[in-house]
């Protein structure tokens, strides 16, 4: 047992090689992906109608079918259109594209969350819509919105270990190949896990503290 | 009246299929203050939003300062940067402090320099006792403390005619007298209101006419002691001695 536990931590150091492409994965597929939803929003939120049916879509499209899929699909599919991608470029666009349909429901929620007084204020001081938007509304919907969008990167983080079925060597990757050499597959898919989880558990601390340092003050109090 | 600040006539406004306003016609001189009174559902909160076009009427001419709000070349920013609206909820904007909140309109819509603003906003807080708040966030203030922020942001931009809608009604009896007084104090500097609220000590004290609705038309209008004393219709009366009845009056004065 000891033995085992030694082991483990014997190879946290060669995993953690892997964790620095799952990091650059997930943080490059959250910029696409919010770059994308911030792009979405205004489609959503505004509705001229047939923008909105494309930004609709989209969200359903990708909500609507498995990840690996569209990582095959474009990993794979697209070189017939003549578009072939490097395995590591094909996941952050999967993935990226992925998470923008959800990162754009969740700033739309955030949005949505805003009580109508707030735009009723701004409106009757004779602020124009993008000046609602930029000073009332966007600063206060980022506050409801950062525990969902930190939660978010948790999920691209354990979603990128899908990039392994392309040959990316990310953390999972790693994992497979010291299985291949070690032939401990137990010890070192729980040294995988480990790491993952100790990521994992320090971004809901990051939210934790976040939000407390970006709660209105006063709104405790309202809430309670 | 020559000059009036703000000339309704024949508006008519309604949510879908229903018609809160059914015609109606009101003149505001400059400098003059009227209260609207009237049973809930009578259209006074929706004539205010109207005049600002915070709600679009379905007809009739609106004119505010001389711009036609109800045309549709008018730029409706510029017709609101120009005018104040205090809502019953103080609708202050709650990420930001006492001071922001007054600031931002400042700066966002006339471009006032942000120092000019902050000496501006420093001096109308100080004017109304309300310097200590200016570093607070408005949910860390009472509902009174709340709405007379939100009467000084209104008054900050220096507005032709102040519009208020129930300044008062969502507010616990021992607080509705500092907004109270302050808005008397305001009154007094003979600013143009536009003011719907219950509280007959306001329209005793401060207003030139009470505009009486019902039903999405004016039905009464007259000098505060004419209509108090004297309502002309039965419907008139009888809605005065409800509020005279409903309304809770703070007993002493309690400066905040």
């Amino acid at each position: 047992m000891s033995e085992s536990l030694s082991f483990i931590l014997s190879v946290i150091p060669d995993l953690v090689g892997g964790l620095w492409t799952t990091l650059q994965i997930s943080v490059a597929s959250f910029a696409l992906g919010i770059a994308l939803a911030v792009i979405l929003l205004p489609l959503r939120v505004f509705a001229p109608p047939l923008l909105s049916i494309f930004a609709r879509g989209y969200v359903e499209l990708f909500r609507g079918t498995p990840l690996l899929v569209q990582l095959l699909l474009i990993y794979f599919g697209l070189p017939s259109l003549g578009i072939k991608l490097d395995a590591y470029t094909a996941c952050v666009l999967a993935i990226g594209l992925n998470s923008a349909a959800y990162q754009s429901e969740i700033l739309r929620s955030a949005v949505k969350s805003i009580p109508e007084f707030q735009f009723l204020a701004a409106e009757s001081l004779g602020f124009s819509t993008v000046q609602t938007y930029r000073y009332v509304v966007l600063p206060q919907a980022l506050r409801v919105a950062v525990p969902a969008l930190v939660n978010e990167v948790v999920t691209l983080i354990k979603e990128s270990s899908l990039a392994s079925v392309l040959g990316v060597v990310e953390l999972t990757r790693r994992g497979e190949y010291l299985v291949a050499y070690t032939f401990r597959a137990l010890e070192v898919y729980v040294a995988v896990a480990l790491i993952y989880l100790a990521v994992c558990s320090l971004m809901s601390q990051a939210t934790r503290y976040l939000e407390a340092k970006l709660r209105i003050p006063g709104y405790e109090r309202v809430s309670a | 009246m020559r000059n009036p600040v703000l000339l309704v006539e024949g508006l008519k406004a309604g949510y879908g299929r229903h018609e809160v306003l059914r015609g109606v016609n009101l003149r505001v001189g400059k400098g003059e203050r009227v209260v609207v009174m009237g049973p809930s559902g009578s259209g006074k909160s929706t004539l205010l939003k109207c005049a600002v076009c915070l709600v679009k009427p379905t007809a009739g001419r609106i004119v505010l300062d001389g711009d036609e709000v109800t045309s549709d070349h008018v730029d409706l920013r510029k017709v609101r940067a120009k005018t104040g609206f205090v809502f019953q909820q103080y609708n202050l904007f709650p990420h930001m402090t006492v001071l922001r909140n007054l600031t931002l309109p400042l700066e966002a819509v006339k471009k006032v320099p942000r120092n000019e603003a902050e000496r501006r906003a420093m001096e109308i807080l100080r004017e109304f006792d309300l310097e200590e708040f200016a570093h607070r966030y408005p949910l860390q203030l009472s509902g009174g403390q709340q709405q007379r922020v939100a009467i000084a942001r209104a008054l900050l931009m220096d507005p032709v005619l102040l519009l208020l809608d129930e300044p008062t009604s969502a507010l616990d009896p021992e607080l509705r007298l500092e907004v109270l007084e302050m808005l008397i104090e305001v009154a007094k500097q003979g600013r143009s209101m536009l003011i719907v609220t219950h509280e007959l000590d306001f329209a005793k004290a401060a207003a030139d006419r009470i505009v009486l609705m019902d039903n999405g038309v004016i039905m009464e209008e007259g000098k505060p002691s004419e209509i108090l004393s004297h309502p002309k219709s039965e419907r008139a009366r009888r809605f005065l001695v409800e509020i005279e009845a409903r309304i809770e009056r703070p007993r002493a004065p309690v400066k905040g």
